[in-house]
């Protein structure tokens, strides 16, 4: 067994094990984090199949932006494990099959590549990262411009969403100075004249007093 | 000396030899860059107090050793020495982990840093990503941090720190496409290549040749979110001592605390280091006949590593939404259009590019 293979093994073992933390850690943070190693050793992997260029890209969206927001939101959940685990049992059964059908899915993908001759492709000298570079501003432009719509679609669907209007970012908490400078004390203060009341034993003991 | 090596080598592993001779040297390699790493961290921490002292018109330190140089040993002593303290109700794992995702990141960019022609440890194609990909990872270590300790205050110190080290990311990588485009290269030593190249650097004025002066808003854009990505003065709001009290490490102490500042510091270098290999031509001599060579890439560094200090002498600390306007509204708006003209350039028959 040669040095590459090894660390194969040792980056798919963290990983799986990574994975199956994802959904048994107790902790929501923990969870995210346990994500985060596997997208880490999958990054790991991809660069053991000389993939750099996805591999960078994996740590650098996923790892480096897309989980940290997630962590962001994680954290600030307060969260009842008790209520959450509630419904396990009953919606096991669906879950189950949903798991079974993916499962069986995937394996009839591999399967299909096991009984074919194994596709090796020879890796080219050029640097991977020119190569797809070329191939995404040649071949597949259309869709790699398209796919760039989208995504601005998306932002400005978000921005939309939660954008409400008025001066500023923030809408309504934007206040303008120069209404500050102009409020007057009869804005702010009313001052209400009452009847002098007397108050009674009982309430003098307490120390509260009546209006 | 070498085949002394060999021989020895060969005689007790026998052919496992050169693999193991591969790691055992790059072993080596590393080590060789981290010592004198840490070792010009720790007398950092020195010349900014010197040089805060000076710009205050203070002496700064000077008890411990001549002219206080032996200062920042004094202090990593006391660190070493003082308790660690963990509160309760803090998550204990996640408490301790959290100082070695700060710093570990920190340090593995450093594999990919060229120092010159031929001296770096890993010359791999796609460096630029490299440093940008681990270079994103060093914010979970102030996170963490912040949510482990179960302090409100550290909450608050690395909710703010993600937030801006996020939003700075974008600027700082939309800074380098622009570079990259001009080079055609993702790999560090060709970029500092095409900057010894143009009609500047025909006529001996090499450092008008460098990438500063075609991509100058670019430059400014990238120095300023480095400086925001490190958290420094004055966009320290992670740690505002005026508002919440350290920020996120508010309740280390000890070594655990040390590991937060040393993992600040090597970033420091860092991106002083990467402005300089990017923008200001690595280690290529300013004018011709001077040879080149890594002291150029140090001074460079140190030079910026200057402006560090000098802004945190100079500064008042940003109000954090003006931090965020600033990232989004000014510096990202900027580099694209600035993207733009470059690309534009890059089409006309004045490219300098070439």
């Amino acid at each position: 067994m040669d040095f590459k293979t090894l660390l194969f093994f040792f980056l798919a073992t963290i990983l799986i094990v990574a994975a199956l933390r994802v959904i048994t850690a107790r902790n929501p943070v923990h969870a995210v984090l346990f994500l985060i190693l596997a997208f880490f050793s999958a990054a790991g992997i991809w660069l053991l199949l000389e993939a750099e260029f996805l591999a960078m890209v994996l740590v650098m969206v996923y790892i480096g932006a897309v989980m940290v927001l997630f962590l962001f939101v994680v954290m600030m959940l307060d969260l009842d494990f008790d209520q959450l685990r509630q419904g396990f049992w009953r919606y096991l059964p669906l879950g189950a099959l949903v798991g079974f059908v993916i499962v069986l899915e995937m394996g009839a993908v591999l399967a299909h590549r096991i009984f074919q001759e194994s596709i090796v492709v020879p890796m080219p000298e050029e640097s991977n990262t020119r190569l797809l570079g070329m191939l995404l501003s040649t071949d597949f432009v259309y869709p790699f411009e398209l796919a760039a719509v989208l995504l601005l679609v998306a932002i400005v669907a978000a921005v939309a969403l939660t954008h409400r209007g008025g001066k500023g970012s923030s809408g309504a908490l934007v206040i303008d100075p120069a209404d500050q400078i102009r409020v007057e004390a009869k804005d702010r203060l009313r001052i209400v004249k009452m009847p002098i009341t007397r108050e009674d034993a009982t309430n003098e003991q307490s120390g509260e007093k009546k209006p | 000396m070498e085949e002394m090596i060999a021989q020895f080598g060969n005689q007790w592993f026998g052919a496992a030899w050169p693999s193991l001779w591969l790691v055992i040297w790059t072993l080596i390699k590393i080590i060789a860059i981290v010592a004198p790493l840490l070792l010009s961290v720790a007398y950092l921490t020195y010349a900014e107090r010197k040089v805060l002292g000076y710009m205050h018109s203070r002496l700064g330190p000077n008890r411990v050793g001549p002219w206080g140089l032996v200062q920042p040993i004094a202090d990593g002593l006391k660190l070493l020495l003082k308790e660690i303290i963990c509160p309760s109700w803090a998550n204990r794992r996640l408490y301790f982990i959290a100082p070695t995702l700060a710093f570990a990141p920190a340090l593995a960019v450093w594999a990919v840093v060229p120092f010159s022609d031929a001296l770096v440890l890993a010359n791999i194609d796609a460096s630029l990503l490299y440093v940008l990909a681990i270079g994103s990872m060093s914010v979970y270590g102030v996170v963490l941090a912040g949510w482990a300790s179960n302090s409100k205050y550290a909450f608050l110190g690395s909710m703010r720190a993600a937030a801006q080290i996020v939003s700075y990311e974008i600027a700082m990588g939309f800074a380098l496409v622009a570079v990259l485009m001009v080079s055609g290269s993702l790999n560090l030593t060709e970029i500092v290549h095409m900057q010894q190249k143009g009609w500047f650097a025909e006529r001996g004025l090499s450092f008008l040749s460098w990438n500063w002066l075609p991509l100058l808003p670019l430059f400014v854009v990238y120095f300023i979110s480095g400086v925001a990505e490190t958290n420094r003065a004055p966009f320290d709001v992670a740690e505002g001592e005026s508002e919440i009290v350290a920020g996120f490490h508010i309740d280390y102490s000890g070594m655990a605390f040390a590991i937060f500042f040393l993992a600040e510091y090597t970033e420091m270098i860092l991106v002083a280091v990467l402005t300089s290999l990017i923008f200001l031509g690595g280690w290529d001599a300013p004018f011709a006949g001077l040879p080149d060579s890594a002291w150029w890439l140090i001074g460079k560094a140190c030079l910026m590593l200057f402006f560090f200090l000098w802004f945190r002498a100079s500064f008042p600390r940003y109000r954090y939404d003006h931090i965020m306007r600033l990232g989004w509204k000014v510096f990202i708006p900027l580099t694209v259009v600035w993207i733009f003209v470059v690309g534009i350039w890059m089409l006309t028959p004045w490219n300098i590019w070439k």
